[in-house]
């Protein structure tokens, strides 16, 4: 019985690997390391394929749901040597990590002249290091204010056409009893967060991004830093968070934000997407959907413009791949205008390439496209820092939970903790 | 029958055979000694050396030998010291309540009717068989704010209600991962504690019974004594296996608010941070942790047994 069953599953492995083989042509397969989607970079890996006419071919491998597993694999493969990486769709704030390392295959001087051309600014930012474009922008992604048409009328704020401040949602929210949409939990979700807040603020988390580990100078301890802690302490002491707010994170914004007492919620655009999927499968109404509004996001001061999270994917090319110049021309193909549209229309996820905002199904999926480029052009990346997995962690525990956080110790704690880890000191 | 065969002069014959038996031992057991060596003992050394560098995955050029330096920094962080904290009070909470509860299940397992005894066995056995990430899961979900059902059924206790956030602070955060723990493993120490129960003698039951002792006598006197080793054996492998936690951290709370534990720690800096000497560091220390504990419980165990044969 046992022997039986060895053979049979000997016979699987070997029809697998015959199978993985089989194909007797020597096109070259790249492998595209992909982050969970609705299966549109499948469905792109697919056209490029096609549209390389047997130059090469792509096949797509599904890296974690998290960004942080995401980059751990990333990393252990890479220091391995892995040539079997020849794609990969890159978090920002990892980049610089990857590309510091040397994990990243450089980009010649024409390619990225012809991948940055009308992008918008923060991607280009977010994929460059030391002055090199290492990535090739793909999707960009960034939040809104979101918000309920009621509730900001009954508040007397009118945010789309005048933008408003933190504070001036604090106080709607507090006098209509209602809860913000912030992420407070231990995550990403809150690095992203405060470091919307400290740039918003006129401030940067870290001051020297490109500096060794020992020398990294923090620029928390300053008017920008104390503010973003001002806001999140506000929030969290009046309970405007709800009762969550230490493990809220981006989906539970969004639930919160289309129940009973939801008003202001800052989120990525997917929030959009899914209330409609919500209203269509049966479980929300139509009338939420035309009570939400979105705006630029908040700024910390009255009249300053505020610089809103950046996210979304960038597309490095594997430093030990066995076909790096056919990998960037691939990665040429995924990241065309059309190619970015048709992803944003059908995956919910922004283009980085301006163009792609004027194909008409774009504007029709997404009323506030105009707005998402708008926000995109003025958005900062999270630190650019090759230890950047160090800052947000530190961040996070000194910033958490959100009620424990004030303007006098919280950002005193955060450059201590960092400063200290950076050196080599203490543990994270 | 063996001391005539000693008094015979058969002497030489014994020490052949048992020359040729511990030989024999050598043959069988050798090969599960190398494959051990190969498994343990290897990655711990790699380990142990690791653990002298300063050395990052994504930088590996600033190698660097620096001693003890490793040790020195987790040793004087308050980090490692709280999350030694946090992994001694799961640990003892949860051994010491399952062996409680471990206990009362077996004595029903042992006692039920033999037609209900299996079907009592495979009912109580069910959590131990759910894979760990996947009942911490389970009861992460039941326990979150916004999907859980457990604020709404149990509301009416005082202290929880709709708003309750148990993932928000360290005395709900850590109650969760140790109630998990409980009703995981409980089926795991009672099945070693009903081995146990099948080896007192039914007769010293008996005779207790004769001499008009209670149940609770017979307990305290007959059963508990007799299967002190089982008893010692079982709560020598939960705490071993309590002190390594990481799952149910790992799936609740990610070490939010001060509920970080020493594997946690580990995996954090070995596979987060990708700092793999002072990573190794940590796990070299849980390593050495592991082993004081094991070393503490045979000593106590070794006191216990002598401390039974004195008595009787």
């Amino acid at each position: 019985m046992v022997r039986r069953t060895v053979s049979v599953a000997a016979a699987a492995v070997l029809t697998l690997g015959l199978a993985a083989c089989g194909s007797d042509d020597s096109t070259p397969t790249l492998t595209w390391y992909i982050n969970p989607d609705n299966g549109g970079q499948v469905e792109l890996a697919r056209r490029c394929t096609e549209a390389a006419d047997g130059a090469y071919r792509i096949r797509t491998s599904l890296l974690p749901r998290e960004a942080s597993a995401q980059r751990e694999q990333l990393a252990r493969r890479l220091a391995a040597n892995d040539s079997s990486i020849d794609i990969i769709s890159l978090d920002p704030p990892f980049i610089p990590e990857l590309a510091e390392a040397g994990f990243l295959a450089e980009i010649p001087d024409d390619v990225a002249q012809d991948v940055t051309d009308n992008v918008v600014q923060g991607a280009i930012d977010g994929a460059t290091w030391k002055d090199q474009l290492v990535a090739v922008p793909f999707w960009a992604n960034t939040q809104l204010l979101w918000y309920r048409r009621s509730v900001a009328e009954a508040a007397g704020l009118d945010p789309e056409n005048e933008p408003v401040t933190w504070q001036q949602i604090i106080d709607a929210a507090q006098s209509q009893d209602k809860y913000l949409g912030v992420q407070g939990i231990r995550a990403e979700a809150l690095t992203v967060w405060i470091n919307a807040l400290v740039t918003s603020a006129g401030g940067e988390i870290i001051d020297n991004p490109e500096a060794p580990a020992d020398e990294v100078q923090l620029g928390l301890e300053t008017d920008a830093g104390r503010a973003a802690a001002q806001i999140i302490e506000d929030i969290a002491r009046a309970g405007l968070g709800g009762p969550g707010l230490a493990n809220e994170d981006e989906n539970a914004s969004m639930l919160l934000f289309q129940g009973d007492r939801g008003s202001f919620m800052v989120n990525w655009p997917f929030v959009w997407a899914a209330t409609l999927a919500g209203v269509e499968a049966g479980n929300l109404d139509q009338s939420l959907v035309d009570d939400i509004g979105w705006a630029q996001y908040p700024a910390v001061a009255e009249g300053e413009e505020s610089r809103p999270p950046y996210g979304g994917i960038s597309l490095g090319i594997g430093a030990f791949s066995e076909h790096t110049d056919l990998a960037i021309e691939a990665a040429q193909c995924i990241v065309t205008p059309d190619n970015q549209a048709y992803y944003m229309v059908t995956n919910g996820n922004p283009a980085s390439n301006t163009e792609a905002y004027d194909d008409p199904e774009v504007q029709e999926a997404f009323p506030m496209a105009d707005l998402i480029r708008e926000s995109l052009e003025a958005a900062a990346p999270r630190p650019q820092t090759p230890y950047y997995n160090e800052v947000s962690t530190g961040l996070q525990n000194t910033w958490h939970p959100p009620s424990s956080v004030t303007p006098d110790s919280s950002p005193e704690d955060a450059t201590t903790l960092i400063t200290e880890v950076l050196k080599g000191e203490r543990l994270l | 029958m063996s001391a005539t065969d000693a008094a015979n002069g058969g002497k030489a014959l014994i020490s052949d055979r048992a020359r040729a038996e511990r030989r024999l031992g050598w043959w069988l057991a050798g090969p599960a000694f190398v494959v051990m060596l190969l498994v343990t003992a290897y990655p711990i050394a790699q380990a142990f050396y690791e653990s002298l560098f300063k050395f990052r995955l994504t930088d590996p050029d600033a190698r660097e030998f620096t001693w003890l330096n490793n040790y020195v920094v987790v040793l004087t962080d308050g980090v490692w010291w709280r999350a030694v904290g946090v992994t001694v009070l799961i640990t003892v909470i949860t051994v010491a309540v399952e062996a409680v509860l471990g206990f009362a299940l077996a004595l029903v397992m042992h006692r039920a009717l033999t037609t209900l005894r299996p079907i009592l066995r495979t009912a109580i056995l069910i959590p131990y068989a759910i894979i760990t990430v996947v009942s911490a899961f389970a009861w992460f979900y039941a326990f979150s704010i916004d999907s859980g059902f457990v604020n709404s059924w149990f509301s009416w206790l005082p202290g929880i209600s709709e708003n309750t956030n148990w993932f928000g602070e360290f005395g709900t955060s850590v109650f969760v991962i140790i109630a998990s723990e409980i009703w995981k493993t409980t089926p795991f120490i009672s099945l070693l504690l009903l081995a146990g129960l099948a080896q007192v003698p039914e007769d010293l039951q008996e005779a207790a019974k004769v001499d008009g002792a209670t149940w609770w006598q017979r307990l305290y006197k007959v059963t508990i004594p007799n299967m002190k080793a089982a008893i010692m054996v079982a709560l020598l492998f939960r705490t071993l296996d309590a002190f390594r936690i990481f799952d149910n951290v790992f799936i609740m709370t990610q070490g939010a608010n001060n509920t970080e534990v020493v594997s946690f720690l580990a995996y954090r800096q070995t596979i987060s941070r990708l700092e793999i000497g002072l990573g190794s560091a940590v796990s070299v220390l849980l390593f050495l942790c592991v082993v004081l504990i094991s070393i503490l419980f045979i000593k106590l165990f070794k006191v216990d047994l002598a401390s039974a044969r004195g008595e009787r």
